[in-house]
């Protein structure tokens, strides 16, 4: 990968006076013409400009005419001088802009009437201002032969007019470089050279810059019009930044997903999962009305009926065994209405046992400092760090977003190092990685520590003391240490293989402690959509509460699990599994329902997805995005408050008189922050014990985080999706007699499942890499923990 | 030790060591960072090896051992045509018809080697012996023409005669 440009330092911006179509302005020297037209709203037609992206003036059709300049030339890429004089209307512009688009329309088909852009498409508007009404080519047309791109983004070459906005985009923003020009001349070809799948996590975004219908959205092709469907903005649900989107519905059904603009969180841009994870809203196992199960048999029942029989439940285990007995399993991309009345709900139970965060297992620091919602570098602001360490995190899958903000600092010079459990391949270099299986991971987290500590500017408190090994901290430790001392603005980053780490509180204090003493922020990426949200509206045990891990230890009577699939959004499915299945009532509020969903519940309440429910979240950032409903709910499924709000009010509990959801907005505006305040202690921690054996990295895959993400068909097609196997390093795999491609059985205590093995260097040895929230992994323990992998048939 | 992004992984092992020999002298002529300078004269080298073309999966090797997206080797490869895509015979015969050679009788030579081989241009005979390339533009040897280049050999002052002679002592 090329090196990034040198960092630019902006000095003040001088200004230069134009006249543009008899308007003066001025303007930024060195900007170029089109910006200045675009600024002061005169339009200039364009096809490979983008502000996001570097200039090509490849399309010509921005050609204006310039006082004293011998030809028309390309507003995009004529930087203004003081004093110039530029026509966007006169003659020659005019003239000039004809011109290109009759060339344009040389080679470009008369299929509007099949094409999916049709109607919103660039060329066409423009055509319709510039082109001809009879063409005067009559020679025959080029035909470019379609390649396969993958299960997202739909081709139609012979439709491209080579403006080359895809190309830039995979190689500037997206960083993978995965289409080109092939060919010269006319024979230039734009596409992938070889057909093979786009691969990166935002490549639906090249839908969107095409001008032209070469690049459509392959899932919604030739299912609606552009002029059908009405927009309604929208945020996205599957990670914690909040990209702002635009629902296109069609008589209440959503039929695609475009970004909106939002410059804090997505920019113009939006991720592959936020972009097609709608498509899993209308698979066959959506809930459409409330379930009572009555001797083993599922019967539909009236809203009245299920509401009552949960609140029955509730009560009579209150009655029976006390709220303590009963248990709140939250999914982390709930509304925050949800979370404040899930809250209430519980407390009016007497029952402190709340969790969202399912996909972690330890909570050892949660007494000392909320570990939750620490995001000190906004989301805005990582572009501007000049030094980031990741520790446990694979951004780009767990917030593509934030992982293009690491790549915009990469890109502008900062260092990005690693502490990491398997060798991600990234959209930027490491300028130093520390990569170790999970059972090193705090104490090669610590060297790092110590080395910043032999610095002599700071000391490790003597709670942290038991963390940091015996051992000299090594070059890659030092190094690192020494990008966070020497950083201006740097930030460590804690991701959600950390978070969901057996020793997540020590590699959390760690990373907290490594952030302060080197004067750089702390970033915590826990998993889900409105974790911020869930934090501050207090979906969080309470003092005598159970946090999630202990609440399955400790089997409850009664379960409510909230938007979730046990088998797939827990950290450990079979000890969840387990544990419903000896609770004597389970309600599950869910918009789909899977067969392991159908046998551990009682009640199923038919719950309307985030696109379908009024809410709003609050991203990382601590900013509060509200949102109302796109689609129409399918079936009798209501949105989450309503039914909080119903089950409230029947159990007679205070404070769920709430008519609207502007009325249980106005509450929680009056609410306090339950997140406790920063706190400068430290939790003690023992002396790690040492681990023995291959451990498990379970991450969760980008598009196996909810739901939705698990329904959309498109989403399950593509190269990510891919998790029936094993990973293991080379070495630990000749250990084991195992090759790449054997069967070998895998299991964490329970059930063992066979897998296929694969060995690969990007696995450090004494790891075993096998994603959680998968089909295959539900049979299976802790995503992170100790693993047995039974030996094949070489095992010497 | 830092860690780079990778495009593409794997395939750098079809290179042969003389290969990478003359690929590493290429990149040393560059700066460290910009290796993507070297990829002409690598899949010149690639194309060598492999017998005077070069396949999908050679490029993708030239692109893995330079650390490049594999899309930028397809690129050049493509575009020059000078590169094969596709198997040739174990010679090749460019035999120049621009201008000079045209006015010199460089239409009748083709005729002429065209039935003598049996082939048309832009094909390979038969048994695999000649590829007759077809070219782009002058070759720039306007003072002997006509003229043609039989595997990167100039013979020039062509004549029917002449060019049997060269055409028979190929293998």
């Amino acid at each position: 990968m090329s090196a990034p440009a040198d960092k630019v330092k902006k000095d003040a911006v001088e200004m230069v006076n134009i006249e543009v179509d008899g308007i003066s302005m001025e303007v930024p020297r060195n900007s170029m013409i089109i910006e200045a037209t675009d600024k002061a709203g005169i339009d200039v037609p364009r096809f490979c400009y983008h502000r996001k992206l570097s200039i090509a003036a490849n399309c010509r059709m921005c050609l204006v005419d310039v006082e004293k300049a011998p030809k028309p030339l390309p507003a995009c890429a004529t930087p203004v001088m003081d004093g110039m004089k530029v026509y966007t209307q006169s003659r020659r512009a005019i003239d000039a802009q004809h011109g290109v688009m009759e060339f344009l329309l040389i080679n470009h088909p008369l299929d509007c009437p099949i094409c999916d852009q049709g109607g919103e498409c660039e060329l066409q508007d423009l055509a319709m201002g510039y082109g001809r009404s009879v063409s005067r080519f009559t020679e025959r047309k080029r035909v470019v032969k379609d390649k396969n791109a993958g299960p997202l983004i739909q081709t139609d070459m012979t439709r491209c007019i080579h403006c080359t906005r895809c190309v830039r985009f995979l190689e500037e923003i997206a960083g993978t470089s995965e289409m080109g020009g092939s060919g010269r001349g006319d024979n230039l070809e734009i596409g992938t050279c070889i057909e093979r799948s786009i691969d990166s996590e935002l490549s639906g975004n090249i839908i969107d810059l095409c001008p032209v219908g070469a690049l459509t959205n392959k899932p919604f092709r030739y299912s609606a019009r552009s002029w059908e469907m009405r927009s309604h903005r929208s945020v996205a649900a599957h990670d914690g930044v909040g990209s702002s989107l635009h629902y296109h519905t069609r008589r209440g059904d959503i039929m695609r997903a475009v970004p909106a603009e939002s410059e804090m969180t997505n920019e113009t841009w939006l991720s592959d999962r936020d972009r097609y994870s709608h498509f899993g809203l209308y698979s066959k196992d959506r809930v459409m009305a409330p379930r009572i199960k009555l001797d083993g048999q599922w019967r539909d029942v009236s809203w009245e009926q299920g509401v009552s029989a949960t609140a029955e439940a509730l009560g009579a285990a209150r009655e029976a065994h006390g709220g303590e007995q009963i248990g709140f399993l939250m999914s982390p991309s709930c509304t925050s209405e949800e979370y404040y009345l899930a809250a209430k709900l519980a407390r009016a139970l007497e029952c402190e046992n709340i969790d969202y965060r399912l996909r972690e297992i330890d909570f050892s620091d949660h007494a000392v400092r909320q570990q939750y919602a620490v995001f000190e570098k906004k989301i805005g602001e990582i572009e501007h760090c000049d030094a980031i360490l990741l520790v446990g995190s694979n951004i780009r899958h767990e917030a593509p977003i934030l992982g293009h903000r690491v790549r915009k600092a990469w890109q502008s010079g900062a260092q990005i190092s690693a502490v990491n459990p398997l060798n991600w391949n990234f959209h930027f270099d490491l300028e130093s990685a520390v990569i170790c299986a999970p059972q090193q991971w705090v104490s090669e987290l610590a060297k790092v520590a110590k080395s910043i500590e032999n610095d002599g500017r700071a000391s490790i408190p003597d709670e942290l003391k038991a963390l940091i090994p015996g051992g000299e901290p090594g070059a890659e430790h030092q190094s690192i240490a020494k990008q966070l001392k020497e950083s201006e603005h740097g930030l460590v980053i804690c991701g959600q293989a950390a978070m969901a780490h057996p020793s997540a509180s020590a590699l959390r204090q760690l990373a907290r402690w490594i952030a302060k003493s080197t004067g750089c922020a702390l970033n915590l990426l826990p998993h889900g959509a409105n974790t911020t949200g869930a934090a501050h509206f207090g979906a969080l045990p309470g003092e005598a509460g159970l946090d999630v891990r202990a609440m399955l230890d400790q089997a409850r009577k009664t379960y409510v699990l909230w938007g979730i699939e046990p088998d797939f959004d827990i950290a450990n499915p079979a000890l969840a599994q387990a544990a419903l299945d000896a609770a004597d009532t389970v309600i599950a509020v869910a918009s789909h329902a899977t067969p392991q969903l159908e046998s551990v519940a009682d009640v199923i309440l038919p719950l309307a997805p985030i696109a379908e429910s009024d809410g709003s979240f609050e991203n990382l950032d601590g900013t509060t995005l509200s949102f109302s409903a796109a689609g129409k709910v399918r079936g009798e499924a209501r949105p989450g408050w309503k039914i909080l709000r119903r089950i409230g009010a029947v159990i007679d509990a205070q404070g769920f008189s709430q008519v609207n959801i502007a009325e249980v907005q106005a509450e929680m505006a009056g609410e306090e922050d339950r997140k406790p305040g920063a706190d400068d202690s430290w939790p003690k921690f023992n002396k790690p014990r040492s681990a023995k054996g291959l451990h498990r990295v379970g991450e969760t895959p980008m598009y196996g985080v909810d739901a939705l993400c698990r329904r959309s068909d498109a989403l399950q097609a593509t190269a990510h999706a891919d998790s029936g196997f094993v990973g293991l390093n080379p070495k630990d795999g000749k250990d084991l007699g195992l090759a790449h491609g054997d069967k070998t059985a895998v299991d964490q205590g329970g059930e063992a499942i066979e897998l296929e093995v694969r060995l690969s260097e990007e696995v450090p040895q004494g790891a075993a890499w096998l994603r959680s929230s998968t089909c295959v992994s539900r049979a299976l323990g802790d995503s992170f923990g100790s693993i047995n992998i039974s030996a094949g048939g070489g095992a010497g | 030790m830092s860690h780079k992004a990778k495009y593409i992984a794997g395939k750098a092992g079809l290179l042969e060591k003389e290969t990478r020999k003359k690929i590493d002298a290429w990149v040393a002529r560059f700066p460290e960072d910009q290796k993507r300078s070297a990829v002409i004269q690598a899949l010149i080298a690639a194309q060598d090896q492999n017998g005077g073309w070069i396949t999908d999966e050679l490029c993708e090797a030239v692109a893995d051992y330079l650390d490049l997206p594999p899309v930028w080797a397809f690129e050049v490869a493509s575009f020059y045509s000078m590169f094969h895509r596709h198997e040739t015979g174990r010679h090749k015969v460019n035999i120049c018809t621009n201008i000079s050679c045209w006015l010199n009788g460089s239409e009748e030579l083709v005729g002429h080697i065209e039935k003598k081989l049996g082939t048309k241009l832009g094909k390979t005979t038969d048994d695999g012996r000649i590829t007759l390339v077809v070219e782009e533009e002058c070759l720039a040897a306007c003072c002997g023409a006509p003229m043609m280049v039989v595997d990167g050999h100039y013979h020039e002052n062509l004549t029917p005669e002449k060019v049997d002679e060269i055409l028979d002592g190929l293998e």
